[in-house]
């Protein structure tokens, strides 16, 4: 019956439950190292398990359907977790109330910008036709942003990986940004940070302060519906 | 704990479901998202509604603990990395300027319209 350790690899790297817990575990230990260096926004937990995990992948010859066969469960949350950011909302309604107007007008004019902005750079920089209209939707939510994506006969998954670094690099800097700029504003803070990198900006935005998460998460979420409806215009106008 | 994930859930389906039904170009959690605010402000105004996982602060703790733990959930997603190796060998250095300069412009832009439309509010108000 022994058939020794190597076939015993073979039928667990088959398994979700694999790759599952490398998931969870590794995510473990890059977010006590997060917590270790008081949220240093370097140490971005979602970073790190990102190119830990694709190095683990790429070192025992995994293929990345057999590793989401085990990660979609985790990826499954993001649409509960979206549904979740109700109740910030609601708990928080006549601080929302009170900003309705500003949180209209910067959502608009924000929304306009995270597209043009990168659609015109890419352009600029000569990317290919199908990487301009891949990088369009790259300021919100990757499930949402996967969807805009196929409807532009783009590349989904390559939106799903600058999503991510697009939220990344939006956790890393805003802080220094916005201490830089004297800008106290929690509100403000929050909701550009929601705005221009979705979720990991508003859970880096949680960390930094309560009222700047409240207002990132209902960046992310408007930005979300209103993104959906403008980039097929947008990038109709834009891209040649 | 299950009932509250389930009431989550539930607004989640419907979402997906009107979504699809209607042919709407809306992502399906984002209705959910507002199906649950409705919910939790009916509560308020309709006793009957406070009960189960909306009476005893259930969806709310169900909710923050999912929301704590938001950055896991990109990680399958961006471990995708590993299927763009040529895109990025290719053309890795662009992408990374235009999406880090695309984030600058839309962070300092968003503050600025957000702190602008706020002062402009306020003066308007005190006149």
């Amino acid at each position: 019956m022994n058939q020794g350790p190597f076939s015993l690899w073979v039928y667990l790297s088959q398994t979700p439950l694999l790759w599952l817990t490398v998931t969870l575990l590794v995510y473990a230990v890059t977010d006590t190292i997060s917590q270790a260096t008081g949220r240093n926004p370097l140490a971005n937990p979602v970073l790190h398990a990102m190119w830990l995990i694709g190095v683990f992948l790429s070192v025992t010859g995994t293929s990345y359907n057999t590793y989401f066969s085990g990660a979609q469960f985790v990826h499954f949350l993001l649409g509960p977790a979206t549904v979740a950011l109700a109740v910030p909302l609601y708990e928080n309604r006549k601080l929302v109330v009170a900003a309705i107007l500003p949180m209209a007008f910067a959502l608009i004019v924000g929304c306009i910008t995270a597209i043009v902005s990168v659609v015109m750079l890419a352009q600029l920089a000569g990317l290919p036709h199908n990487v301009v209209l891949s990088l369009a939707p790259k300021s919100v939510t990757a499930g949402v942003a996967m969807g805009i994506t196929e409807s532009l006969h783009g590349d989904p998954s390559l939106t799903a990986v600058c999503v991510i670094i697009t939220g990344i690099m939006g956790a890393i800097v805003v802080t220094p940004l916005m201490n830089a700029l004297k800008i106290r504003d929690y509100r403000a803070r929050g909701f550009a940070v929601g705005l221009a990198s979705h979720g990991i900006g508003t859970a880096r935005a949680f960390q930094v302060d309560a009222i700047a998460g409240v207002f990132a998460g209902i960046a992310m979420s408007l930005n979300a519906l209103v993104t959906a409806l403008v980039v097929p215009v947008l990038v109709a106008l834009l891209v040649r | 704990m299950i009932a509250s994930l389930g009431v989550i859930l539930l607004c989640q389906l419907f979402g997906e479901g009107l979504v699809r039904g209607l042919g709407l170009p809306l992502p399906g959690p984002v209705i959910g998202l507002m199906l649950l605010l409705g919910l939790l402000l009916l509560r308020d105004g309709v006793g009957a509604f406070a009960r189960g996982p909306l009476g005893d602060g259930g969806v709310e703790n169900a909710s923050k603990g999912l929301l704590a733990h938001l950055s896991l959930m990109f990680v399958p997603a961006g471990v995708g990395v590993v299927q763009q190796l040529d895109m990025i060998a290719a053309h890795g250095i662009a992408i990374a300027l235009v999406l880090a300069g695309s984030v600058l412009i839309t962070l300092l832009v968003t503050v600025l319209s957000f702190l602008a439309a706020a002062r402009l509010l306020s003066l308007w108000v005190s006149r």
